[in-house]
């Protein structure tokens, strides 16, 4: 990982639906918070979009702790998109 | 404070025993709580259960919840026991021990850390029915409510519909 890049995580069904569980990407000067990040994760295919579709069942992590998406996002942070948890 | 995540059975016996061995005496309440994978899904009978987790975050994320109990109850002792990984119908999904030294703080710091880790702790229940079909199971809005009826974290706010009379320092149950 360099040092302009972010690791993202991904869990659950947005995992399946994306096709991988992690990834390194680029941080573009454009993405500021979780949201402008998942904006662009968007763009990279149907099956992004289709993970990300309904904005009301993906819940983040920024360096292992819940945020919202308006958290800023670094270089070197881990990301990481999941639908709400069911554990217990 | 006792935080685990294992793929392991979990054994609830043994860990009320430790708790009580050591604390017997000292605490006067001990409530031990074993959440436990049910026999029939949304879908039918279950064969087993997948328990998904993020390694990374799990255990701080539970160690957090447990800190949180800590701070708004006077505990001795909190255990929290998690499993990931393939589970049959009736193995123990969670155990939560918490000893005071009276019922009441005991008794609400177990319902609070369970409703905080059902909708915190990052684990993802995926199902398989006898006849081979999977699914995800959904977060119930439920669990949202009863999280939010504890008030936000780091904040001494009580849960309005269980919590009637009690304070932290309450000593005459």
């Amino acid at each position: 990982m360099t040092e302009s890049s972010i690791q993202v995580l991904y869990f659950s069904w947005i995992r399946e639906t994306i096709g991988s569980d992690e990834e390194i990407v680029a941080l573009a000067p454009t993405v500021h918070t979780v949201g402008d990040l998942l904006a662009k994760l968007c763009r990279r295919g149907a099956n992004y979009q289709r993970a990300f579709s309904d904005p009301g069942r993906v819940r983040a992590a920024v360096n292992q702790t819940h945020v919202t998406l308006d958290h800023p996002v670094s270089a070197g942070d881990e990301v990481a998109f999941f639908p709400p948890v069911t554990g217990g | 404070m006792r935080v685990v995540v294992q793929a392991d059975p979990i054994d609830a016996t043994r860990e009320y025993a430790v708790v009580r061995d050591r604390l017997g005496g000292q605490a006067g309440a001990i409530v031990t709580f074993s959440g436990l994978m049910r026999e029939m899904g949304e879908d039918g009978a279950l064969a087993n259960m997948t328990l998904e987790h993020y390694p990374a975050m799990t255990r701080q994320e539970l160690e957090r919840i447990a800190r949180e109990a800590q701070g708004r109850w006077e505990l001795d002792e909190v255990v929290v026991v998690h499993r990931f990984g393939t589970l049959k119908p009736g193995d123990e999904i969670v155990v939560v021990v918490t000893a005071a030294r009276h019922r009441r703080e005991a008794f609400e710091a177990a319902w609070f850390l369970m409703d905080y880790l059902k909708t915190r702790a990052p684990f993802w229940k995926k199902e398989t029915t006898a006849t081979g079909r999977q699914r995800w199971v959904d977060a119930r809005t439920t669990d949202a409510s009863a999280a939010a009826r504890w008030g936000k974290t780091g904040t001494r706010d009580r849960p309005t519909s269980a919590n009637p009379a009690g304070s932290r320092r309450r000593r005459g149950d």
